[in-house]
């Protein structure tokens, strides 16, 4: 077991994918020799390479287009996109290109291309730099989008998503870039949690939070205070958003019987309303509560000094469980 | 400030560096720059036959409800003949939606282009086997394909291996391709931009696009740039030659303007009596890319009338069998829809499926 914060978690994971196999390679603007805004890919250049560690022009469509082309050759191209508000320009190579090949050439064609993409906000950053795109991918069929929350997960997460054969949108907590956990770097792939299944967290009877990336650990933290005040929370780690694991979250609710769903994301047609139409579908009889959301609202992400006020925090959290309780 | 408002577009450009090997009437101009070696023009001939037959078919197809849209090539015939012969097998190649005379220069069959066209499939071949990757409907976003296939190429260090992407003037306006210029220069890929300027972006006249001729577009990047008459196959054929030959020694990107002009509407969906006369249809008709092939070959001797019977006579058997063929294709089967979105399975979709089966299946039960 080794100490890692989370971004160093994936850089050693991207670390070993390189070593395990020459047809990965990164790319992406400033992730060379700066070894990216975050340093996430720190190291890596100097280790592999310009071929295979590649610092391109500032163009996020060109980045994505031609990792598409690079696809089509045989390589497994990672792309870093630097911020999540800067991935728009390359949505046309995304939605229109790399999650259609596969179906348009019935399946002659695969893209085994890793999108990686910082996202969220709480960093007091300016405007574009803390949002949550992550609704836009999850609606496009075709892609997988996946969501990391702490470093073990994220050290097997990244691998995984490298060794998919379809395109994956890989969510990365910036703000919990700097958070430490023990990974044990020796542990084999094949043991790892499957890319598409949520994980419990915190094991509880009263109530299902859901949520994934940043969310997850103020989640963790509400559940703590819940126990104090003798209620018992169940925290789901979502994972991968797209496909979602409804067996997984089925479960919980049934046993539990109230559900909330929380994401930095704005509630109005978020993910929560997917959860929501989903959990109702398969577990009406069960439910002693509607299910409840808590995330950003209709409004574009706020100014830095604001942002406390958008995000969802352990007390909008934990009041929304509260409220679940009163039907 | 004076504003354009469209209209007649040039037939002849005034560009003095218009490459042309063989002229509207048949004459062969010898230019020291482009020496034709051994080439087949019989052979270029007959394909530009062919293709234009396909075209034709394929629109007679649309009109009696058998394919739901043509793009034709009528008039881009030379440009994407000469371009397709001067690709390698090793070559590759990334079309846009109207490269049917490329398809039949990589060996694809049309039935398979119509199959597209008839919605029965999204023109799903195997863009390895014939080194001719899909159709590409948003404009310019192949170029950028292109561009990282090419630097996977480099990376491979396969020299003998370069790419062609074919887009067209319309495309030059978007971002696409300034950042695959970009990214080709910067990265010195081998890779050939073909942009075939047939004048019209649906309605909108080259002049919308660039106060810049096209092939000037190019130099501001860094490489090189070249317009060719695209409808002298000859002259497609040397210029694509040397622009691949330069990508397979390492010279980096070319870019050839095609001039042409398509002599048919957008798609069989469009009317372009709206928006260009009749007037400027009959002078390109004098600059036919099939035409001036035919008056050298016969006035040089190389072909007789036997010769030109013969390939009407192939295209009329080419076209009845596409014609029967695209009549007999069938509909898929429902449940194809739900068929290789993912590599493997998906929870959500492999649900979908299996409510959508079971919905199916209650029909049929409803009719024991």
């Amino acid at each position: 077991m080794t100490n890692l914060t989370l971004s160093k978690a994936i850089n050693q994971g991207l670390r070993r994918a390189l070593e395990d196999d020459p047809k990965v390679m990164i790319m992406g603007e400033d992730v060379g020799r700066l070894g990216g805004v975050f340093r996430v890919t720190d190291g890596l250049q100097k280790d592999f390479g310009e071929h295979r560690v590649m610092d391109t022009p500032l163009a996020e469509s060109g980045i994505i287009g031609t990792a598409i082309g690079l696809a089509l050759r045989g390589y497994r191209p990672v792309c870093e996109i630097q911020f999540d508000g800067f991935v728009f320009p390359a949505t046309d190579q995304i939605v229109s290109q790399l999650a259609k090949m596969h179906y348009r050439s019935q399946g002659k064609v695969k893209l085994p291309v890793v999108i990686r993409i910082p996202f969220g906000g709480g960093i007091g950053a300016v405007e574009h730099h803390s949002e949550s795109p992550e609704v836009f991918f999850a609606h496009t069929a075709g892609l997988r989008v996946v969501a990391c929350a702490d470093a073990a997960d994220a050290f097997a997460m990244i691998q995984l998503a490298i060794a998919s054969d379809d395109p994956v949108i890989f969510f990365e907590p910036k703000r919990r870039y700097w958070d430490k956990g023990e990974v044990d770097t020796a542990a084999p792939l094949e043991d790892a949690l499957p890319l598409d299944q949520a994980r419990i967290v915190v094991a509880g009877d009263d109530v299902t939070v859901l949520s994934y990336g940043p969310l997850v650990r103020t989640c963790a933290e509400a559940a703590s205070a819940a126990r104090d005040d003798g209620r018992s929370i169940e925290v789901i780690d979502l994972r991968s958003l797209s496909p979602l694991d409804m067996e997984t979250i089925a479960a919980s609710v049934s046993r539990t019987g109230r559900c909330v769903v929380t994401h930095e994301a704005p509630v109005y047609a978020g993910l929560g309303a997917e959860i929501a139409a989903r959990v109702t579908e398969r577990c009406f009889y069960q439910l002693e509560a509607p299910v409840l959301r808590v995330g950003g609202f209709a409004t574009p992400y706020p100014p830095a000094r604001m942002e406390d006020h958008y995000l969802p925090d352990l007390d909008r959290i934990l009041d929304a469980v509260d409220r679940t309780f009163n039907f | 400030m004076t504003v354009e408002t469209g209209g007649a577009t040039t037939v002849a450009p005034q560009d003095s560096e218009l490459i042309q090997l063989l002229t509207p009437e048949g004459e062969r101009i010898e230019n020291p720059d482009y020496p034709l070696g051994d080439v087949d023009l019989k052979g270029m001939y007959r394909d530009m036959v062919l293709v234009r037959r396909i075209d034709t078919e394929a629109i007679a197809l649309q009109r009696q409800g058998e394919l739901g849209i043509w793009a034709s090539l009528l008039g881009q015939e030379a440009a994407q003949i000469g371009s397709g012969r001067a690709l390698s097998p090793r070559d590759m190649a990334f079309p846009s939606y109207r490269e049917h005379g490329v398809a039949w220069c990589r060996g694809l069959d049309p039935v398979r282009l119509l199959e597209l066209f008839r919605g029965v499939t999204s023109g799903a071949w195997d863009p390895e086997e014939h080194k001719f990757h899909l159709y590409t409907i948003v404009i310019g976003d192949q170029t950028l394909h292109a561009t990282g296939y090419a630097m996977g190429i480099q990376r491979d260090t396969a020299e003998d291996e370069a790419v062609i992407v074919y887009f067209g003037d319309g495309a030059t306006s978007q971002g696409d391709v300034s950042e695959a210029f970009a990214w080709a220069s910067v990265y010195n890929t081998p890779v050939v931009f073909f942009c075939q300027n047939n004048q019209y972006a649906i309605s909108a006249p080259q002049e919308r696009q660039s106060r810049v001729p096209l092939y000037h577009r190019s130099r501001g990047f860094g490489f090189p740039g070249v317009r060719v008459d695209g409808n002298d196959v000859l002259a497609c054929y040397a210029v694509t030659k040397q622009a691949l030959r330069a990508a397979h020694e390492g010279q980096g990107p070319t870019l050839i303007e095609a001039f042409t002009y398509r002599m048919g509407a957008h798609t069989t969906t469009d009317d372009p009596t709206r928006y260009r006369l009749a007037s400027e249809l009959e002078a390109w008709r004098l600059r036919d890319p099939i035409e001036r092939v035919r008056s050298y070959l016969a006035r040089s001797g190389q072909a007789n009338a036997a010769f030109f019977e013969q390939i009407e006579a192939e295209a009329a058997e080419l076209g009845a069998r596409i014609r029967a063929a695209c009549r007999e294709l069938p509909d898929p089967p429902p449940m194809a829809v739900f068929d290789h979105v993912y590599t493997g399975a998906n929870a959500i979709l492999d649900a979908e499926r299996a409510d959508y089966e079971a919905y199916l299946d209650g029909f049929e039960e409803a009719a024991r």
